[in-house]
This record gives C-alpha cells, sequence and structure tokens, in this order.
C-alpha cells in the first residue's frame, strides 16, 4: 500500500468513458455507456438508479472483478485492472464465513494479505467497538442478527485501512427499521472514520439521506444523467427526510429517474 | 414429550417383540435350524463369548474394515479433489467414474480375491473399493458447491487460487465430506464381510459361513447382533467426530442420527 496521502479535496477515484459490452444470445448489450465521474479523498458518492441499470456491475469493475470494456478507472492514479488490496468492498449480503467467528472472520482480509494478526488484532477489536459490537467477537455469524451481521462485514471491509469503500446496497436485504438504523450507523462511522465511499443503491432517500453527492443512473444502457451535491449539514438526523430541503433533493433525483423511463426500468 | 417414558415404551416393546418370538417358535414348533429362540441365540452367544472364538475374529474384520476405510477415502478425498478443481481430469475420469458409479462394487469380490489372495489384502482392497465412490462423489459436490459470493469476496481480497481452496471451498465442503465418510464408514464394514464370504480364513463373515455349513443358525444369529452393535459404534464414531468438526453448520443441530444414504451404492 501506498503512504503518501492525497492532498485533501484530491480525486481518490477517477472514472473516464467506461463502457461495459455483455455478449449475449440476441446480440451485444451495452450495459455501461460512457460512465464518467470521481471520487474526491473522503467524500462520500451515491449512486441510485433502477435495477437493471448496471450499477453493481460498475461496482464490480472497480473493485476488480470484472474487465471492462474500454474507457479507464483509476485509483490514486494507478489503474484497476484486477482485485486491489487498498479498497474494501461491502456486498449485499454480508457473506460471512460460518466456521470463522466474528472476529476471525473481520480478520479475513488481514490472513489472506499477510498482514500479521498481532497488529491487526487491536484495530479489529476497535472497529468491532466502533459499530457496537464488543462482546460479540467470539460468536459465530449464526448467532447475531441480519443488522449485526452487516456490521461484521463494514468492519472486516475496514479493518485493512483501504483507500476507500465500495458498497453495493449493503442494507438492500434488511428491514426497513433495521436499514435506518444502519444508514445512521454508516454515517456515524464514515464521520469518525473519514473514508472516502462510493455506495450504490436504488432507495432514493437512502442516497439523498448517506451522500455529499449523489449520481442519477438510467437503465439501459446504464449512462450517468445526473449530479447533485447535497447540502444538508452533518450529521443528519432520521428526520431529516421530513424537511423541505431533503424533499427537494429527493424529488429532483425521482425526475431524473421518471424522465428516464422511471424506476421499473 | 416425556423422555423417560418412551424410554421405558421402548424397553416394553423389545420385551414383548422377544416374547411373541419365543412363544411363537416354540407353539408351531419351528426346527432350530430355521429360526432359532431368543434364548437359544441368547445361549449361542453366551457360549461364543466364553469360548473367544469371537474375540479373534472380530479383531480381524474390524482391521480390515479400518484398513479399507483408511486406504479408501484417502484415495477418494484425493481424487475427488483433483476431479473438482481440474476440467481436464474431469473430462478424462468422468465415464469411468459413471460407470463404476452404478455398477455393484460388491460383485467384483470374486475378482478380488482371485486377485489378492485369501488373507487380508483382499478385504482391504474390497472395503477400500466400496467406502471409496461415496466420499469421492460427496467431495467433488462438496467443493463445487461454493456460493458466489464468497468466492467474489476472496477475490475482491485478492486472494490466490490456493487461499481460495484452503480459506474457503474445503471448509464449505466439509458438511458434505463428513456425510460421505458417515456413508463410507459403514460400506467398508460390508465390504470386509462379503469378501470374507467369497473366501477368507478368518473374520466375522467366515464365522458366519462356517456356521451356516454346520446348520449353527442360533450363532449366526448371534455373529449379526456384534455386526450390528460394530456397525453402530463405527457410526457413533464418525458422528462424534463429526460434531466437532461441524461445529458452526447450522443443519447439524437439526440433524438426525440416521444418514440419508447420498453419495452412492455398494
Amino acid at each position: 500500500m501506498a503512504d503518501d496521502k492525497p492532498m485533501a479535496g484530491g480525486e481518490v477515484i477517477a472514472v473516464r468513458q467506461l463502457s461495459k459490452r455483455y455478449a449475449t444470445r440476441a446480440g451485444p448489450v451495452l450495459a455501461l455507456d460512457g460512465i464518467d465521474f470521481s471520487v474526491a479523498d473522503g467524500e462520500f458518492v451515491a449512486i441510485v438508479g433502477p435495477s437493471g441499470c448496471g450499477k453493481s456491475t460498475l461496482l464490480k469493475i472497480l473493485a476488480g472483478l470484472l474487465p471492462m470494456s474500454s474507457g479507464e478507472a483509476s485509483l490514486r492514479g494507478t489503474p484497476i485492472a484486477r482485485p486491489r488490496r487498498d479498497i474494501g468492498v461491502v456486498f449485499q449480503s454480508p457473506v460471512l464465513f460460518p466456521w470463522r467467528t466474528v472476529l476471525d472472520n473481520v480478520l479475513l482480509p488481514v490472513d489472506v494479505q499477510r498482514l500479521g494478526r498481532d497488529t491487526h488484532g487491536k484495530v479489529a477489536r476497535d472497529l468491532l467497538h466502533l459499530v457496537g459490537l464488543d462482546g460479540f467477537e467470539d460468536r459465530y455469524p449464526w448467532e447475531l442478527s441480519g443488522g449485526m451481521q452487516q456490521r461484521v462485514a463494514i468492519v472486516r471491509a475496514l479493518v485493512n485501512d483501504p483507500v476507500m469503500l465500495l458498497m453495493d446496497e449493503p442494507f438492500g436485504a434488511l428491514d426497513a427499521m433495521t436499514r435506518e438504523a444502519m444508514n445512521l450507523e454508516l454515517q456515524r462511522i464514515w464521520m469518525t472514520r473519514r473514508k472516502t465511499v462510493l455506495f450504490i443503491t436504488h432507495s432514493i432517500s437512502e442516497a439523498v439521506f448517506l451522500a455529499d453527492r449523489v449520481l442519477v443512473m438510467s437503465a439501459r444502457p446504464g449512462r450517468i444523467i445526473d449530479t447533485l451535491a447535497v447540502d444538508i449539514q452533518r450529521p443528519r438526523a432520521l428526520d431529516v427526510v421530513n424537511s423541505d430541503q431533503f424533499g427537494a433533493y429527493a424529488r429532483r433525483v425521482r425526475g431524473g429517474l421518471n424522465a428516464k423511463g422511471g424506476l421499473e426500468g | 414429550m416425556n423422555s423417560r417414558r418412551n424410554l421405558a415404551l421402548s424397553v416394553l416393546f423389545f420385551v414383548v417383540f422377544v416374547a411373541i418370538w419365543e412363544t411363537c417358535v416354540r407353539a408351531f414348533a419351528i426346527p432350530a435350524f430355521i429360526l432359532p429362540t431368543p434364548s437359544n441365540i441368547a445361549m449361542a452367544f453366551y457360549r461364543g463369548v466364553m469360548s473367544g472364538i469371537y474375540v479373534h475374529h472380530l479383531w480381524i474384520t474390524l482391521l480390515e474394515t479400518a484398513l479399507g476405510f483408511i486406504v479408501g477415502t484417502t484415495l477418494a478425498f484425493v481424487f475427488g479433489i483433483g476431479v473438482a478443481l481440474n476440467r481436464r481430469l474431469e473430462f478424462f475420469l468422468y465415464p469411468y467414474i459413471i460407470m463404476f458409479q452404478s455398477m455393484p462394487k460388491v460383485a467384483l469380490a470374486p475378482l478380488i480375491v482371485v486377485w489378492f489372495g485369501l488373507g487380508l489384502t483382499s478385504k482391504v482392497v474390497n472395503a477400500a473399493l466400496v467406502a471409496f465412490f461415496p466420499l469421492m462423489v460427496n467431495t467433488i459436490v462438496g467443493l463445487r458447491s461454493v456460493d458466489e459470493d464468497r468466492v467474489s469476496l476472496m477475490r475482491s481480497l485478492d486472494a490466490s487460487e490456493t487461499q481460495i481452496f484452503w480459506m474457503l471451498r474445503l471448509p464449505n465442503a466439509l458438511p458434505f465430506i463428513m456425510a460421505g465418510l458417515e456413508i463410507a464408514m459403514i460400506f467398508a464394514l460390508i465390504g470386509s464381510i462379503v469378501a470374507e464370504f467369497v473366501g477368507a480364513e478368518s473374520g466375522l463373515g467366515t464365522l458366519i459361513q462356517s456356521m451356516n455349513f454346520t446348520m449353527d443358525v442360533a450363532g449366526q444369529f448371534s455373529v449379526l447382533l456384534i455386526l450390528s452393535a460394530v456397525g453402530l459404534v463405527l457410526n457413533k464414531c464418525i458422528i462424534f467426530f463429526r460434531r466437532r468438526v461441524l461445529f458452526w453448520d447450522p443443519s447439524e443441530k437439526a440433524r438426525e442420527d440416521l444418514t440419508p444414504a447420498k453419495g452412492g451404492n455398494l
């Protein structure tokens, strides 16, 4: 991992004219078309779009799990061509290994990347404390609720101190109440750690609530059709969603999505 | 449900069953070389234990079964990993696997005795052959049944294929492997008994056959009792091991001790 931190506000991730084509039996399908954006250091950016707009494909490409067809993507100036150790990924499901305890699950990146459990054991415990899971270190994933499991997954993505977090609808499988609690939790973690986050969701209110900037995507082909900066003071409380300011942002996002065929695209 | 009452009921059921058996055999004057009474069997069992003939034969059968189990399952594990991870190996081996899988392996016992003689070797080979398939099939299925998200997670962490195997594929396959071992254990016992039937100098199977020639049916029943006790103990050993290995498997808690016979035939 490179030690040199970029200047505050510098670009962490830069995506230029990124396209992805799939070959199907019916012919080639353009899943992503000329995606262009960048995320600044410490910024929280949400990408919102209907299901099937290719936002998960975009995240897989940025995680180095899928090749892109054309264009470029770089992290701190070096191109993303394969999985990188300085990116942490949180998937839609927690993807915890049932044979590992909570602590061992958190330390999976440390084991894989041979970073040494001595130094990172303390980091892992501190992070578990941050998300309110002290005392659960030696429990097994099946003993935890869905929200707790997803918190373990977030801690696991943070344990090797990556440059940025990629989150693919991490709370999509949770019930509405837990989801709101997790949004607050994530905001708190983000404000403590100031990680750069790229957060993918199909929930407009989740995107506006969490992000500094929201990118709106359309489906078939996946394009970024609108970008808006969310200028609401932090920490944001849950009832901010009832404010006029929040409503205005949400309306603008919804307007962009509706103009391109609506959420059911 | 009251478990103490259930225990009492099952003991009562056993007593009634034995009593009916005893009464029927006596009432209809069924000859002992057709169906002995439970008391005859108990006597035969007692005489056999006192004379000490069981110990030697039991030891031989256990040794054959254990060696056959170890050889068969080790090879099955190695082959299973090879076939599961290497497409080319799978391409060449799979037709033979399918062919052997659908063949009753015990039918090979006469040939194996011809090739490996009347001694211990032919029994070990036969037990190993029968124990091989259930574990190999289960190993392949287990290693292949990995959740794609878990593989994606490992890849996103920049894990090597070797790390993915040791940290994900192998632990993930353990429930299948343990189920395969359970079947393989009982199959190994069956394999060695069948090979003893075909031709052997000692072992519980040999004992059953010689008793059959002398029409000592009560004696045969007493050996069958020993064999089912052996099967039960071997199965318990595997279950004991499985509980320790698979403490994390949610299906483990909900499981019955009876294993459905997946993973092949004899």
